[in-house]
């Protein structure tokens, strides 16, 4: 019996950008797991030295076409902190709520187009709509809700304009925001629906012994601030990230994996989000997750689509809850001067942690940049995934393998386009 | 009767940051209609299924960085009957041609421990420098009532119609009162074309030029506007002409002459 494999996915489908997966079996033995990235390097860290401190938002949102508002806060907390400004009141609140708008459209967009296909054998979320139209429809009419306040308040869905250091160029006023209500109402129904749908997917048995990093604030679930903690001890400000995290450059990526100094691969997103902070999530979204049977601790990564779901209800509950209390502020933003110094921003992008620091000259020009996105966080440990599920499905036809093991990918929403870009995957099965 | 055969989609992603073709899916109302009036043949991030070419539209994201995408965009123009690039990596080289200006090796070093791993050309270009291009869609990111246009006159064999006057037209059709003579605020909406609907001036902000330059642009104009009523400094005149579309020829000309003035 020939017992070398090979499972091979030259282009990774259903991810934000270019990549491939080799996987190589010998007999029962899974002998080694690369998650390759092929997306072309753009040299953003390079490109940004020389440039103005302001432009960081703007530029850092090109990195991602679909989580451009998290590039563009975890940016303008950098620059802040650099600054030495604090953005507070209204102004704090209105990021939280562009915030909520990037996650409903971002994780519903995961949710329904790219991830559960998987669960129901679809190859598109197209395909799928030909059986399933109203749940289709309704996935599309919730990811429009988020999209609808990114384009409020940040002027379109794709690289928002209305971002800048110190806090907005022009602010909405009480009745800007209201129609916006009534659609949130519809929306937290309907995600409400979501976790309730998603709770009837079968998921495959298969839990991991995770360290989840992600933020904490004192009482809010994370978005831009907090300490970032983990589930195994860590508990640090963030400018002592890069004191714990190294990067490692290795052939097969274009993308540089990080990796906790000491204790290796680790876990950002939803799943490190949820379990890390399940306490200061909304008693609706709380009550959700019960009943789709998650108690406060998830290990298994195909339920982050769950996960996902029970973050856009909450997105939607926190965003009515800041629409309800919202009072303009007096000023659309917080004025500051540049200074020499270094500044650190981490936040929550849908995916997971998004680092940022920069060190500015005393004119505000950028001497140094760095960014690490939630992707090469997750890459390490999305191929110690691939390796154990391997290992034990390895009786499942291939083609079969093949797709769950893009599934496993999935579960963590990479986004290859941030991390540099495209999946493929390859397993090779070989003789013992 | 047998059904005419629906005509065949195909997108393609180069160096870009997936914004472009989001946009598509971003189209929630027509999304699920656009899929009845085609067949969508390869479109990886939405689907696993590939279907095979000869294509008869190709809508093609981001820019040529790497000696395989040189290559690989040789082979989409052959199998695609039509071609249209989207957005301003597509049609410009995006903000990842500000390498063009510079040594790509030095960038190569500041990013990554080990350069030798990374393939990568010292340029970014457009998708025009290597093939026919049949129309080209500016933005970045592009205008998604404007791709629903593009599909829309290809798919009735038309030309499509996209506006190429500039931002000031979009402005004075939306009433918004001018930032730069009300305000002092440096916009570029004189030189860049129309598309986005004027969005930066409706948010007190000048135009950051993220569809490129209109026909026939006067940026000499504008710049001496700039730094003689408004005090831009020059290496601030640099940065507003180098951004999204820094390789677009009227806009690299502009940046070059305040670099070294």
């Amino acid at each position: 019996m020939n017992t070398r494999r090979t499972i091979k996915v030259d282009s990774l489908a259903r991810v934000e950008g270019e990549g491939a997966l080799s996987v190589r079996i010998r007999g029962d033995r899974v002998v080694d797991v690369q998650l390759k990235i092929f997306e072309p390097p753009r040299f953003f860290e390079a490109l940004l030295r020389g440039r103005a401190y302001r432009e960081a938002p703007d530029m850092t949102a090109r990195i991602c076409g679909i989580c451009p508002v998290a590039y563009q806060m975890s940016a303008v907390h950098a620059m802040e902190d650099a600054c030495g400004i604090r953005v507070d009141g209204p102004l704090r609140a209105l990021r939280r709520l562009l915030y909520c708008g990037e996650w409903i459209a971002s994780h519903t967009l995961h949710v329904y187009m790219l991830h559960a296909p998987d669960f129901l054998g679809y190859a598109d979320a197209i395909q799928m709509a030909r059986d399933l139209p109203e749940v289709v429809q309704r996935g599309l009419q919730l990811k429009k809700v988020g999209n609808a306040i990114v384009a409020l308040l940040g002027g379109r869905e794709i690289h928002p304009i209305n971002v800048r250091v110190g806090g907005f160029y022009k602010v909405p006023t009480r009745r800007d925001l209201a129609p916006l209500a009534e659609r949130l109402t519809w929306a937290r129904a309907a995600a409400l629906e979501t976790v309730r749908w998603v709770a009837t997917l079968s998921y495959p048995k298969f839990e991991q012994d995770y360290e989840f990093v992600a933020l904490r604030h004192p009482n809010e679930y994370p978005f831009n601030e907090g300490r970032l903690v983990s589930n195994k001890g860590l508990d640090i400000a963030i400018h002592e990230y890069e004191t714990h995290v190294v990067e490692a450059h290795v052939a097969h990526s274009h993308a540089l994996q990080a990796v906790l100094k000491d204790r290796g691969a680790y876990l950002v997103g939803p799943l490190a989000r949820y379990n890390l902070n399940f306490d200061r999530l909304s008693p609706l979204a709380q009550e959700a997750a019960r009943q789709a049977g998650l108690g406060p601790v998830c290990r298994n990564p195909f339920q982050s689509i769950l996960v996902r779901s029970v973050e856009i209800l909450y997105a939607c509950d926190e965003a009515l809850r800041l629409l309800a209390s919202y009072e303009p502020p007096e000023h659309p933003a917080v004025a500051l001067v540049p200074r020499a110094a270094t500044g650190y921003g981490c936040t929550e992008a849908p995916r997971g942690l998004l680092y940022h620091r920069y060190t500015l000259d005393e004119a505000g020009t950028i001497l140094d940049a760095k960014i690490v996105p939630p992707t090469s966080q997750n890459q390490k440990r999305i191929e110690q995934d691939l390796a154990h599920f391997v290992a034990q499905a390895l009786a499942l036809p291939q083609e079969q393998l093949t797709w769950q093991c893009e599934q496993v990918i999935r579960n963590y929403d990479p986004c290859i386009s941030c991390a540099t870009h495209f999946l493929r995957l390859h397993v090779a099965r070989e003789d013992a | 009767m047998p059904r005419p055969r629906k005509p065949t989609l195909a997108v393609w992603k180069f160096a870009s940051c997936d914004g472009c073709q989001l946009s598509l899916l971003d189209c929630e109302d027509e999304l699920l209609a656009v899929a009845g009036a085609v067949e969508i043949a390869h479109f990886a991030e939405v689907s696993r299924a590939v279907g095979r070419g000869p294509y008869d539209l190709s809508l093609v994201e981001g820019s040529i960085t790497t000696p395989h995408d040189a290559a690989r965009i040789q082979q989409v123009r052959r199998a695609s009957k039509y071609l249209v690039t989207i957005g301003a990596c597509a049609t410009a080289g995006g903000i990842q041609a500000l390498r063009n200006f510079q040594d790509v090796q030095e960038f190569l070093r500041i990013v990554y421990a080990t350069p030798a791993y990374i393939a990568t050309l010292a340029t970014s270009t457009p998708i025009a420098h290597h093939v026919r291009v049949d129309f080209e869609l500016r933005g970045c990111p592009i205008n998604k009532q404007q791709l629903l246009e593009v599909l829309s006159a290809f798919l009735h064999g038309r030309k499509p119609h996209t506006p190429p006057h500039s931002v000031c037209i979009e402005c004075k059709r939306r009433g918004t009162v001018c930032v730069m003579v009300a305000r002092g605020t440096p916009c570029l909406g004189p030189v860049t074309q129309a598309g986005c609907g004027a969005l930066c001036p409706a948010y007190d902000r000048g135009c950051y030029g993220c569809f490129g330059p209109q026909e026939t642009p006067n940026t000499a104009s504008l710049s001496a506007w700039w730094h003689g009523h408004l005090g831009v400094h020059q290496i601030d005149l640099v940065r507003a002409f180098r951004s999204f579309n820094a390789d677009a020829e009227p806009f690299r000309r502009e940046s070059e002459t305040h670099e070294h003035p």
